[in-house]
């Protein structure tokens, strides 16, 4: 006997859905309100181009946000949404995705809302491992409230609330995950759509918490934040691109390289035959403790350095690990399987009674 | 000496100790057994603030009272006959509710010098010999030294044998009040059968107790409670926590969705918490979040999926969700706030009872957001008022405050419990799916009673969105507009009112539909309130009792009938809060009776209060 609700037989007699869905199926009527030039409409297009391909039917997609720009991003989707409040969509999407695990849910969270006001449901997320799709997007202000600085923003920003320079010590995004015990941990940045779009994907196909921190750039507020990354001439150098399995070369004619000497990864070139590909450190999504040393190379050392490290994009971390949602319910079914489906009646009643005549 | 049996109508026992020294447990079980008798029965345990305060100190005082009678019980009693007391920090603690005249039971161990120092008297005033105590009965029983000597062949370690000697008073009285064992000794082989040597050592130490009090001399007489006239029927004994669990998940049962519950735990809302969680194959999934905010947010994503939403919390918890459940109100969907309500603002003395959140269901939050409050009058009621306010979450998409309190949280009383087939059905409507386009769907179209369906997702051709900004009517979108704004507000707070046209009108618990006076209640005072009201009915006064269940919206004749009478006194466990609402709603120059000391109204203090205010109108 299984625990069947009003749910199961209402999604049941529903008629099944059309899937041959183009991008533009998942554009709502809504007007897009961003700021003309806002990063956020390339992350937008990209995750409705990705949605097609992702093989899952419309009505069972659900995207949660909180509150900021990047939040108004559920009202543009053609599928079920909700925008809640500051800091809580983790939360929200959390007991979602425990009583409906067959749902596709994706948060939408802003910097400000994931990692100051929400930061303490991002990190029991992260630990849990609910199964459900991660983007943050990393301006690195407050753009809604209109420019102030946020979690991320660099020491010494200047912005609306702090006029002569930030003195917070930024939080880093991706080690923040890691160190959560995220399953999976990737960047992206909004002015590479292609790459972008790969790792909605791939973020998609992970089971459990898959977090994509997406550099987006506030054209308001704060412009130009990610630019050396986003710049064609200097992303060659500023930026490295992950792929599993591949050494880990940058540079404007990919003749640099990344060597791991002993625990010291080092910035080596390969223009004068002193190493080779085969030297470079392999990239390994499976290793933890490498995906950690990723996720420090945070600028550093300073600009000008030949030590200096790219920026990491692409799958810093992924591993198999079980998912809280999946897991809650499979206790829930052993429980029902040894006990049988509880009897109203007999819990009422209780271990003792007594009869009055 | 001869032993004289005496007939009492009701009986107040209060069991004090140290918090290690059993007394909860004690006093569950003389419960049960009462309960079994056929007696009526009301219960107030109240723990210390503190884990594991210092043994023998006053704070580690752990306490339970039991008030027991063949008349109608409605209250745990005032002050108590009996006191019973393992320690001299118990006797400290607790002398100020044993009436005149009342029985010690002492136990002579508890009152060495360490123990007397410990409690603060002083070595050298230990109150049973220095005359203090002259006017009570006072009866000393070494209990240790007794259970010691009554489990010496048993082989079992001494802080086994400690730890039974709850078992000699709980037999001692036992005899004192004709109580038979065996429904103590089953509980016991029960609760230790991978143990049994200590289930036959405490029920050997049990039974030396009964038999103590049959073959010494030290006490005069025995006292027999006779059966009560309660009403016929099957009944189990429930506290207020164990009844809104159940009326929790019997309401989602008649509505046939899952009950999702997330919680953080806090004193005195957590027992839900534990309860819940256990009943995992009655379609309940539980969820301990990272803290309050997480909780109710966690219920309304899942009642977003079509489960019913609820969340408990007490004090500085119920703060934290109000964010949360303003969202709720504009997303229009069920959600139940059970608040077991504590006393003080802050932290405040958690294990203390008191009714001073009503203002803050009614009004706390930002914007004009109604919601729905129900309180529950005794802890069988909760069943009631938690399967009312999930019915009305489900039925009406809308949030629901529960109030309970700690005092109805902890406190027990026979229940005559219900069967399935006599509850209410629960209608839950889904939206359906759609398949042509013709007619779009519009998630904030209502029906003739103002609610919008709840449209799930998994549901084709009905994807919406929602959120907490302002809603155009019908579409959702969202939207500034002015005149919208009104339209919407109003809406918001017509949803909450037209409720009243499907809730119970008010009835007249006690007295007549008018009089001099009437005393109108609402939650956990409903025992005091009945049996002050009834007492001077008695006494020749003409006053009534309403006790109000639905708070928000009131119900329709409410206002009538408190016009039928010359004055309206409202006793409340705080410094004046629905006495404010019924001002403020009916224009009458309510009274209020005012008491916040962490512990329910006395019957006589009520009296008191009510002659006191009747006698200056004259
Ligand atoms: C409880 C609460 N506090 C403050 C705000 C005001 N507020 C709205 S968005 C926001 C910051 C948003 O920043 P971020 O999450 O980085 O999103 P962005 O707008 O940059 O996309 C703040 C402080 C709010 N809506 N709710
Ligand atoms: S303020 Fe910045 S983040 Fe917000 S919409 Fe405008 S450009 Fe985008
Ligand atoms: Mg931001």
């Amino acid at each position: 006997m299984s625990l069947e609700t009003i749910i199961d037989l209402h999604i049941k007699n529903g008629a099944p859905g059309d899937m041959n869905y183009t991008g533009k199926d998942f554009s709502s009527d809504q007007d897009v309100r961003w700021c003309p030039g806002c990063g956020d409409y390339t992350i937008l297009k990209q995750v409705q181009t990705a949605m097609p391909e992702i093989g899952v039917k419309k009505e069972d997609i659900v995207f949660i946000s909180g509150i900021g720009c990047a939040a108004r991003f559920p009202y543009y989707m053609d599928t079920f949404g909700m925008h809640s409040i500051h800091g809580r969509a983790a939360a929200i999407a959390t007991g979602l995705k425990i009583s409906r695990p067959e749902l596709s849910i994706w948060v939408i969270s802003g910097d400000g809302d994931s990692l100051s006001i929400g930061g303490n449901h991002f990190l029991h997320l992260l630990r849990r491992n609910v199964n459900v799709n991660y983007l943050l997007f990393n301006n690195q202000v407050y753009g809604l409230t209109k420019g102030q600085y946020s979690p991320t923003a660099p020491s010494g920003s200047v912005s609306k609330s702090t006029p002569y320079g930030s003195i917070d010590h930024a939080v880093n995004p991706l080690s923040f995950a890691l160190g959560a015990d995220g399953s999976f941990v990737a960047r992206a940045m909004d002015r590479d759509p292609k790459h972008l779009n790969q790792m909605i994907l791939r973020a998609n196909s992970h089971r459990g918490t898959s977090m994509l921190e997406i550099y987006q750039n506030c054209i308001v507020f704060n412009d130009g934040a990610f630019e050396r990354f986003t710049d064609k001439k200097t992303r060659p150098v500023e930026a490295v691109y992950l792929e599993q399995g591949e050494p880990l070369i940058f540079g404007e004619k990919n003749e640099k390289g990344i060597r791991l000497d002993g625990l010291v990864p080092k910035v080596v070139s390969m223009k004068n035959g002193e190493f080779s590909k085969d030297d470079l450190w392999i990239h390994d999504e499976k290793d933890k403790t490498k995906a950690y040393m990723l996720s420090r190379f945070f600028d550093q050392p300073e600009p000008g350095d030949e030590n200096r490290m790219p920026r990491p994009f692409g799958v810093l971390f992924a591993e198999e690990r079980f998912c809280y949602d999946e897991e809650v319910n499979r206790q829930i079914a052993g429980v029902v399987e040894r006990k049988g489906v509880g009897n109203l009646d007999e819990l009422l009643r209780g271990r003792e009674t007594w009869i009055v005549k | 000496m001869q032993v004289k049996d005496q007939v009492r109508d009701d009986v107040t026992i209060r069991f004090a100790g140290d918090s290690g020294d059993g007394m909860q447990l004690t006093g569950s079980l003389f419960t049960n057994t009462t309960a079994l008798q056929g007696n009526d029965i009301r219960t107030l345990p109240e723990f210390p603030a503190e884990i594991r305060a210092p043994i023998g100190t006053v704070p580690g005082v752990s306490s339970f009272q039991l008030h027991f009678g063949s008349k109608e019980i409605m209250t745990p009693g005032d002050e108590c006959d009996v006191l019973v007391v393992m320690n001299s920090a118990a006797l400290k603690a607790n002398l100020s509710l044993l009436r005149k005249g009342g029985i010690i039971i002492a136990n002579t161990s508890g009152f060495d010098k360490k123990n007397l120092n410990l409690a603060k008297y002083g070595e050298d005033n230990n109150p049973l010999e220095n005359g203090s105590l002259s006017d009570y009965i006072v009866i000393e029983v070494d209990v240790t030294r007794l259970t010691k000597e009554s489990l010496s062949d048993s082989g079992l370690s001494y802080k086994d044998i400690e730890r039974s000697k709850n078992m000699f008073v709980l037999g001692l009285l036992y005899w004192m009040y004709n109580r038979p064992l065996d429904s103590t000794i089953s509980f016991l082989n029960q609760k230790f059968t991978k143990k049994p040597e200590i289930a036959q050592g405490n029920i050997k130490v049990l039974k030396d107790g009964y038999h103590y009090g049959e073959t010494t001399e030290v006490f005069a007489e025995t006292y027999t409670v006779k059966k009560a006239q309660i009403g016929a029927g099957e009944y189990r004994s429930i506290t207020g926590n164990e009844a809104t669990v159940l009326g929790l998940v019997a309401a989602a049962r008649q509505g046939n969705i899952p009950l999702f519950f997330g919680s953080y735990p806090i004193t005195p809302a957590s027992d839900i918490l534990h309860e819940l969680s256990a009943l995992k194959n009655f379609g309940v999934t539980t969820f301990q979040a990272e803290d309050e905010i997480a909780a109710v947010s966690s219920a309304i994503g899942a009642a977003f999926g079509g489960s019913l939403g609820v969340t408990s919390s007490s004090g500085p918890g119920i703060a934290l969700k109000a964010e949360a459940v303003g969202l709720a109100v504009m997303l229009e969907l069920p959600l139940v706030i059970l608040n077991i309500q504590r006393a003080g603002p802050s932290t405040g003395m958690p294990t203390k009872t008191e009714q001073s959140d009503l203002l803050q269901a009614m009004y706390g939050r930002n914007g004009e957001s109604p919601v729905v409050i129900i309180a529950p009058a005794t802890p069988g009621d909760c069943f009631d008022a938690a399967f009312e306010a999930s019915r009305i979450a489900i039925e009406h998409m809308i949030p629901v405050y529960f109030l309970s309190d700690g005092y109805l949280a902890n406190g027990s009383e026979p229940w005559k419990f219900p069967q399935q087939k006599g509850l209410k059905k629960v209608n839950v409507r889904f939206e359906p799916a759609r398949n042509g386009e013709d007619n779009p769907f519009l998630p904030y179209a209502r029906d003739e009673r103002l609610v919008r369906s709840w449209a799930i997702p998994g549901t084709p051709g009905i994807e919406h969105r929602v959120g907490g900004l302002e809603k155009e009517a019908e579409t959702g979108n969202v939207s500034y507009d002015p005149d919208n704004h009104q339209l919407m507000t109003n809406l918001r707070k017509e949803r909450v009112d037209k409720i009243a046209d499907s809730i119970p009108l008010q009835q007249v618990d006690s007295g007549k539909d008018h009089g001099d006076a009437v005393l109108v209640g609402w939650g956990s005072t409903y025992g005091s309130i009945r049996t002050a009201v009834r007492e001077l009915m008695v006494e020749g006064y003409s006053v009534s009792h309403v006790h109000i269940k639905y708070l928000n919206p009131f119900p329709k004749n409410l206002g009538e009938i408190l016009n039928n009478f010359d004055q309206v006194i409202v006793p409340e466990m705080n410094s004046g809060q629905l006495v404010k609402l019924l001002r403020d709603t009916f224009f009458v120059p309510a009274k209020g009776i005012n008491k916040v000391k962490g512990r329910p109204f006395f019957v006589d203090e009520l009296k008191q209060e009510v002659k006191t205010i009747l006698s200056e109108k004259v």
